[in-house]
């Protein structure tokens, strides 16, 4: 009997003609355009959490209690030195320490507010190019080598080899000031290395400040957070606090689900257009098929059973709407995910990872819950229509005059 | 720059917004200058040309007895030398010793009204369009400000130079015309600004002709050049100052007194925070 009702359906579909198809290709735009949205963001999140990690937070991070990273004045105050334990996670190579500063640098007589930031020119926890503050120190030259961004070269007009005034307050407040040398510039996706941040040998820094010793916070690599020694309260003294990467990593994902929340609106339209005229095919159609109504109630069908026939019916269009999406979507979200979608220039000004191109990542999950949204609403929207049904009576829908 | 400042931005815009930040500094230098030992003794009149075995330490202070008063009231213009323009902001200022000082903005339009109020090594900015009053924290004292050459802390350090620097006299020279004595004056704290200071003073009005702030490196980091040195209720006192940043191109940022009285009846009520809206 199901079957019955599946072939009925179908039968009933595909004599519409141009209407069905008309209605199965605008649900089908919506389908593949919502795979492309979910595809796009998922592709972000993953690439940002990514590279962040491998830029800037590593696996983890123990920052001193009063190291707010988005609060520059905290950096004042977020210092100390590290104990035994910290001290031999950094020796086994297993963390690197940073120690950050407030500045101002002179490139090319203008002044700029930087963060000078010392880190160990051999660590290999973090893809900061590192070895050129080695490699960049000129014998005899007092100038200290310092790597920057790209980001932060381009804007403060600076090209290796250069040298310029930085300008810093030591650990009681008294200015001092050295020339440093542009020894590297290295290109990241991660704003946060980059906008303003001037990277130089770790002991050179501390000298500079006369904070022997001290660091504001140290990133810890995969071997760390395995080993699990700092993800229980009570291992590190008052000072310091571990931060886990779900915490590191909160700020890219609120602004994913801030976006995936604008990007669902989107969707949402374009999917309630497409809704909306199937939803005007049924009501037309159970218009026009009265008598087909009263002639199925007249031979024994149950109204339900009636109900059920023009639900199906309306719900098809989903079913073929997806598979139509597949069969030109998947060869274009293809595409763009081979080529990548190339993100205008200046995107990273938000502060968060963002590449040239963003490569969508389309799961089975995210799919199949394309899938079911598609074939629910469609449900729904062919439901309510043909509630009516069941209201009919057969003899008056036999001649036509029930609605 | 690029900065990841959310937290604070906010606080930190709307300061920079309402201090219209270089005006207000350079209002408080004026009333804290010298920044040196004070003294509410009038000036000395006599000529008293410099000895050449008076030490570094006496000089300072008949350059504070010269220039220091109880209290004084003034209105000045700065001139702000932008990278492509240059403005000039008015004001009127009140102040007490270098702990007490008040300062309204008279023009152009756009600054009319903001008031500004340093208390106790503590400072609140009033601006009218946001009818708000903003404290600056000390760490904010420390920013330097929307590229001037001045920034709040440059004011705000009111202990005597004879109280935190050694100062010995390193030579003789002549600048602006006038002979001067050149002292060096080297910290003897560690939680100053400057390790090392520099002064050009007139060898006979006891008047700081130039300063030059050191970092511990030696670096030259600001200069102030003051002249137009006019007797002023029998005190003799420079009413132009200009203020650079060393290490910036540019001309430097100027201050011209146009009026003052020192000794005048100030009520108290003007050091309140009341008097900022």
């Amino acid at each position: 009997m199901e079957w019955l009702s599946i072939k009925l359906a179908f039968r009933n579909l595909m004599g519409s003609g141009k209407r069905t198809w008309l209605n199965v290709t605008v649900l089908s735009i919506a389908f593949v355009v919502i795979v492309f949205y979910n595809g796009l963001l998922d592709g972000w999140n993953l690439q940002a959490k990514r590279d962040t990690k491998a830029w800037e937070t590593g696996s983890g991070r123990i920052d001193h209690v009063l190291y707010d990273q988005f609060d520059p004045l905290s950096l004042v105050d977020a210092h100390a030195p590290l104990g035994d334990m910290l001290k031999a996670e950094i020796e086994s190579g297993r963390a690197v320490a940073v120690l950050a500063v407030q500045a101002s640098a002179y490139p090319n007589g203008r002044m700029v507010n930087v963060l000078l930031k010392g880190i160990d020119p051999a660590q290999k926890t973090l893809l900061l190019p590192t070895a050129a503050l080695d490699s960049g120190r000129v014998e005899g030259d007092p100038a200290i080598p310092v790597i920057v961004g790209d980001r932060t070269a381009k804007s403060a007009k600076l090209k290796e080899g250069d040298v310029m005034i930085v300008r810093w307050r030591d650990v009681n407040g008294t200015f001092d000031a050295r020339e440093v040398r542009i020894a590297g510039i290295f290109k990241t996706t991660v704003p946060t290395v980059d906008g303003g941040q001037l990277w130089m040998p770790l002991e050179d820094l501390r000298e500079m400040t006369s904070l022997y010793g001290e660091a504001t916070y140290l990133v810890l690599s995969d071997e760390v957070i395995a080993s699990g020694d700092f993800d229980s309260t009570g291992v590190l003294s008052g000072e310091w606090r571990y931060v886990d990467e779900n915490a590191l990593m909160k700020e890219i994902d609120d602004i994913i689900k801030t976006k995936r929340a604008s990007s669902m609106i989107m969707s949402m339209l374009l999917l309630g257009i497409a809704l909306l005229a199937i939803f005007d095919t049924q009501i037309l159609s159970i218009f026009r098929r009265q008598k087909e109504i009263g002639t199925y109630i007249a031979l024994g069908m149950t109204r339900l059973r009636v109900i059920g026939i023009f639900t199906i019916e309306g719900t098809v269009h989903s079913i073929l709407a997806i598979l139509l999406g597949l069969i030109w979507g998947m060869p274009l979200l293809k595409l763009i995910q081979y080529v990548g979608l190339p993100m205008p220039a200046g995107t990273d000004q938000v502060g968060l990872a963002i590449a040239d191109k963003i490569v969508p990542a389309y799961s089975a999950g995210m799919i199949m819950a394309s899938v079911v949204l598609v074939i629910v609403t469609s449900f729904i929207v062919s439901y309510i229509p043909a509630r009516k049904i069941s209201k009919m009576k057969p003899t008056e829908a036999l001649r036509g005059k029930l609605l | 720059m690029n900065w990841k400042f959310d937290i604070n931005r906010n606080t930190f815009e709307i300061i920079m917004k309402i201090c219209k930040p270089a005006i207000i500094t350079a209002i408080l230098l004026l009333g804290s200058l010298p920044a040196s030992a004070r003294s509410s003794q009038p000036a000395t009149l006599q000529p008293a040309i410099i000895q050449p075995d008076q030490s570094g330490e006496a000089i300072l202070r008949k350059v504070d007895q010269n220039l220091s008063s109880k209290n004084r009231v003034f209105e000045s213009t700065m001139i702000i030398n932008g990278r492509r323009s240059t403005r000039s902001v008015t004001s009127k200022s009140w102040s007490e010793g270098d702990k007490k000082s008040f300062s309204e903005y008279l023009s152009p339009a756009a600054e009319a009204g903001t008031k500004m109020l340093k208390l106790e090594g503590q400072l609140w900015i009033y601006t009218p369009s946001a009818d708000r009053t903003i404290q600056i924290s000390g760490h904010m004292l420390r920013q330097s400000v929307m590229g001037s050459d001045l920034s709040y802390e440059d004011m705000m350090d009111d202990r005597k130079l004879t109280d935190i620097y050694d100062s010995k006299v390193t030579g003789k020279d002549t600048l602006q015309g006038r002979d001067v004595v050149v002292l060096e004056l080297t910290a003897r704290l560690t939680d100053v600004a400057y390790h090392r200071q520099k002064m050009w003073i007139d060898a006979e009005r006891f008047v700081p002709l130039r300063q030059e702030m050191y970092a511990k490196s030696g670096q030259l980091l600001k200069r102030m050049e003051l002249s137009n040195v006019e007797r002023i209720q029998g005190r003799w006192f420079p009413k132009t100052m200009i203020y650079k940043d060393m290490l910036k191109e540019g001309k430097g940022t100027e201050f011209r007194i146009t009026k003052i009285q020192f000794d005048a009846a100030i009520p108290e009520h003007i050091f309140s925070k009341a008097s900022l809206r």
